[in-house]
C-alpha cells in the first residue's frame, strides 16, 4: 500500500497544513508568495493566457472547462469594462476544498485573482462568497486589506499602470448561486435565476451585461503556479487534457475523510479510497462510490465499467473493469458515464440504505431548485415526495419507474445544469439499486 | 432573544451602508444582498420597516428586496433565538449520524425544528452543506463552525452558549 505523501502530490495546499503557516501576508511572503504576481507585471496580459492556454488548466468548480479557452473569449480590442469574479459559493455536497484555501491560504487565492485579473485585463472583481462562510469573508477581507497596502492590489499595482479592485460579495445561503449566471444575477442584486444561454455566456455578456470571467477558488488559485513553473511545465503533471493536480474530498463512510491533491489521472478511484482515505470503516464493503459531488452518477461497488481509453498509438479501445480501477480525471470518470465534479468523492458502506440515501439528495435538490424552470421546480419536488413515501413505507410498485420518468422529464428541459444535477442521481440511484427500491416498495 | 426596545434606529447604519454601496460603483442594486445582511446583522431579522428604509437608501423598490429575502434561505423575517444551531442535513453529515444528534438537540432542548426554546436562547434549524463533509456530523451555531459533533459535544456546546 503506497503511503499517503507518496500519492498525494501538494501544490495548491502546499503550505496551508504545514504547522506555523497562518493566513496573513507576512507569513505569505515568507513562503514565496506575490512572486507569481511579480512576474505577471512584466508580461503582457496576452503572455499570460497564453501560459495558461498552454497549461491546459481545466476549471475545478465542476465543469471542468477550459479555463485559457475561456479567457481567451475577451476580445483583445473589446471596449467595454470587463469584469471577474471568483466563484467562492462551494456549495456541492461533498465538496469542502475552497473553504480550506479561504480560511488558511487566502492570498494565494487573493494573488491568483490579481494574476487572472490582470490577464484578462479586468479592472473590477468580485469574490463570491457563500454566505455561511461569513468568517472565512472576514478573512479574505483582511487579506484584500494587507494586499492593498503591499501595493499588489488597488492603484498602480507595483508601479505598473494597472490598477484593480477586489470587493468581496457575501451570498445567502442558496446553492443555485454556484451556477455561473444565477451568481451573477445574485450580484446584480436579484434572484439567482440562472440566465438562458445562449445568448448570456459570462464572457461575453455577464456581469452588467459586460464581459465577465467567473472562475472558481482552485482555479484561481493554480494562476500562480502556472506563472511560477511556466504553462509547458505545468501540463508535464497529471495527462494530456488532464493536467495539474486536484483537490479531491473524500467523506461518508472512510477511516480517513478529508481533502487531498493528487495529481490528476495518476491514481485510481480505488487508491484514493482505499490508500488516502484508509478504506471503510469497521472493515465492512464498499456498497457505492459519488464520484464528483452529489450531481455526479453514482457508481455500485461490482458494476462493470467500460472505459474507451486512448492508447499510446492515438487509437480508441476499451476496456473492462471495476470501479475502483477507474483512473481518477475528468475525462476518465466522464467516459465511465458519471463525472469528476467537484472532486468530492462520497462513499456509502454495505449498510446503507440507498433509498434513504436517494432521499437525502432529493431533498437537496427539491429545497434548491430555484424554481424559474417548470420541469426542476415541480420535478424535484415530486422526486422527494416520491423517496419519502418510499422510506415512510408508502411505496406503490410503479414508484421506481415514475422516479425514472420524472428525472428523465427534467434533465435536458432547464435553463441550467440543475436539471441534470437533480435528475442523474436519481436515473443512476434507480437504475443500478433497482432490486433495493422495488423491495422498499413492498415495505409497508 | 431581539426586542423592539433594544433596536437602534435604522439612521444608524447610514454610514456603514454608504461603504457598501461604494464597493458596487456600476449599480447600487448590487448593494441589496449586503444591506440585507447588514439589517439581520444589526436588528436579528429583516422586517417591513427596515426593507422600505433599505429600499428608499437603494432607490429600489421594497419588492425588489423582499423578493430576496423570501428567496435566499438564510434571510429571516422572524427573529431567532440568541443561538441559532444548524444542523447539516445534506449526505455526508447523515451517513454519519446527522439525523440521530437533530434528535438528540431537539430532545434536549424540548423543541421541534425551526422552532425557538422559550427563554429565547435557542432556535435549531437544518441547513443544507456546509461544506465540511470531511468532519461529518456538523453544525453552525450562530456564525461558528463545530465539526465532528456526537451528542456528548454538542450538550457541552449548549451548556457553554448563555
Amino acid at each position: 500500500m503506497p503511503e499517503t505523501k507518496a500519492i498525494e502530490r501538494r501544490i495548491v495546499l502546499a503550505n496551508l497544513d504545514q504547522p506555523g503557516y497562518t493566513p496573513d501576508i507576512e507569513c505569505y511572503l515568507k513562503h514565496g508568495g506575490y512572486a507569481s504576481l511579480r512576474k505577471a507585471a512584466g508580461m503582457k496580459p496576452e503572455e499570460i493566457v497564453n501560459e495558461v492556454k498552454a497549461s491546459q488548466l481545466r476549471g475545478r468548480g465542476g465543469a471542468g472547462f477550459a479555463c485559457g479557452v475561456k479567457w481567451g473569449f475577451i476580445r483583445a480590442d473589446e471596449k467595454k469594462p470587463i469584469y471577474l469574479i471568483c466563484n467562492a459559493d462551494e456549495s456541492e455536497p461533498g465538496t469542502f476544498k475552497d473553504r480550506q484555501i479561504i480560511d488558511r491560504d487566502p492570498h494565494q487565492l487573493v494573488e491568483g485573482m490579481i494574476i487572472s485579473c490582470f490577464a484578462v485585463r479586468a479592472k473590477l472583481a468580485y469574490i463570491y462568497i457563500r454566505g455561511e462562510f461569513a468568517g472565512g469573508a472576514r478573512i479574505l477581507q483582511k487579506a484584500l486589506d494587507e494586499a492593498r497596502r503591499n501595493n499588489f492590489l488597488g492603484k498602480n499595482i507595483l508601479g505598473t499602470d494597472y490598477s484593480l479592485e477586489i470587493y468581496i460579495h457575501r451570498g445567502a445561503g442558496a446553492y443555485i448561486c454556484g451556477e455561473e449566471t444565477g451568481l451573477i444575477e445574485s450580484l446584480e442584486g436579484k434572484r439567482a435565476y440562472p440566465r438562458i444561454k445562449p445568448p448570456y455566456f459570462p464572457a461575453v455578456l455577464g456581469l452588467y451585461q459586460c464581459p465577465t470571467i467567473v472562475n472558481n477558488v482552485e482555479t484561481l488559485c493554480n494562476a500562480v503556479h502556472i506563472l511560477r513553473m511556466g504553462g509547458a511545465e505545468y501540463a508535464k503533471i497529471g495527462r494530456p487534457n488532464n493536467t495539474g493536480t486536484r483537490i479531491v474530498c473524500v467523506s461518508g463512510h472512510v477511516n480517513k475523510p478529508g481533502y487531498y491533491e493528487i495529481e490528476n489521472g495518476a491514481w485510481t478511484l480505488g487508491q484514493i479510497v482505499n490508500d488516502l482515505a484508509g478504506g471503510v470503516r469497521g472493515g465492512k464493503k464498499i456498497k457505492a462510490i459519488i464520484p464528483g459531488g452529489s450531481s455526479a452518477k453514482v457508481l455500485r461497488m461490482g458494476e462493470v465499467i467500460k472505459l474507451r481509453q486512448k492508447q499510446p498509438d492515438g487509437s480508441m479501445a476499451e476496456k473492462e473493469m471495476g470501479i475502483l480501477d477507474i483512473p481518477y480525471d475528468f475525462d476518465n470518470l466522464q467516459a465511465a458515464g458519471t463525472m469528476s465534479g467537484s472532486g468530492a468523492i462520497i462513499v456509502m458502506d454495505e449498510t446503507t440504505d440507498m433509498v434513504k440515501a436517494m432521499n437525502n439528495i432529493n431533498a437537496f435538490y427539491a429545497h434548491e431548485s430555484c424554481g424559474q424552470c417548470t420541469p426542476c421546480r415541480e420535478g424535484s419536488l415530486w422526486l422527494q415526495k416520491i423517496t419519502d413515501r418510499i422510506v415512510r413505507g408508502g411505496g406503490r410498485a410503479s414508484d421506481p419507474g415514475l422516479l425514472i420518468n420524472v428525472a428523465d422529464n427534467i434533465a435536458g428541459r432547464t435553463i441550467c445544469a440543475m436539471g441534470e444535477a437533480t435528475a442523474w442521481p436519481v436515473q443512476s440511484f434507480v437504475a443500478k439499486f433497482r432490486d433495493e427500491f422495488e423491495k422498499a416498495c413492498e415495505k409497508k | 432573544m431581539f426586542t423592539f426596545m433594544s433596536m437602534p434606529p435604522f439612521s444608524t447604519l447610514d454610514g456603514q451602508v454608504a461603504e457598501i454601496v461604494a464597493r458596487y460603483p456600476v449599480s447600487k442594486r448590487s448593494a441589496a444582498m449586503p444591506v440585507l445582511h447588514l439589517i439581520q446583522e444589526t436588528y436579528g431579522f429583516i422586517s417591513g420597516e427596515s426593507i422600505e428604509w433599505a429600499a428608499n437608501k437603494l432607490e429600489l423598490q421594497p419588492i425588489n428586496l423582499l423578493e430576496l429575502v423570501t428567496f435566499y434561505p438564510m434571510y429571516r423575517q422572524k427573529p431567532v433565538g440568541k443561538y441559532h444551531i444548524k444542523l447539516c442535513r445534506t449526505l455526508s453529515c447523515a451517513l454519519n449520524g446527522g439525523e440521530a444528534l437533530c434528535e438528540h438537540v431537539l430532545k434536549k432542548l424540548n423543541v421541534k425544528l425551526n422552532e425557538t426554546t422559550p427563554d429565547g436562547r435557542f432556535t435549531v434549524s437544518h441547513v443544507e452543506c456546509i461544506a465540511s463533509c470531511g468532519t461529518a456530523p456538523v453544525a453552525q451555531v450562530n456564525e461558528d463552525f463545530h465539526e465532528g459533533l456526537t451528542p456528548q459535544k454538542m450538550d457541552e456546546l449548549i451548556a457553554k452558549s448563555v
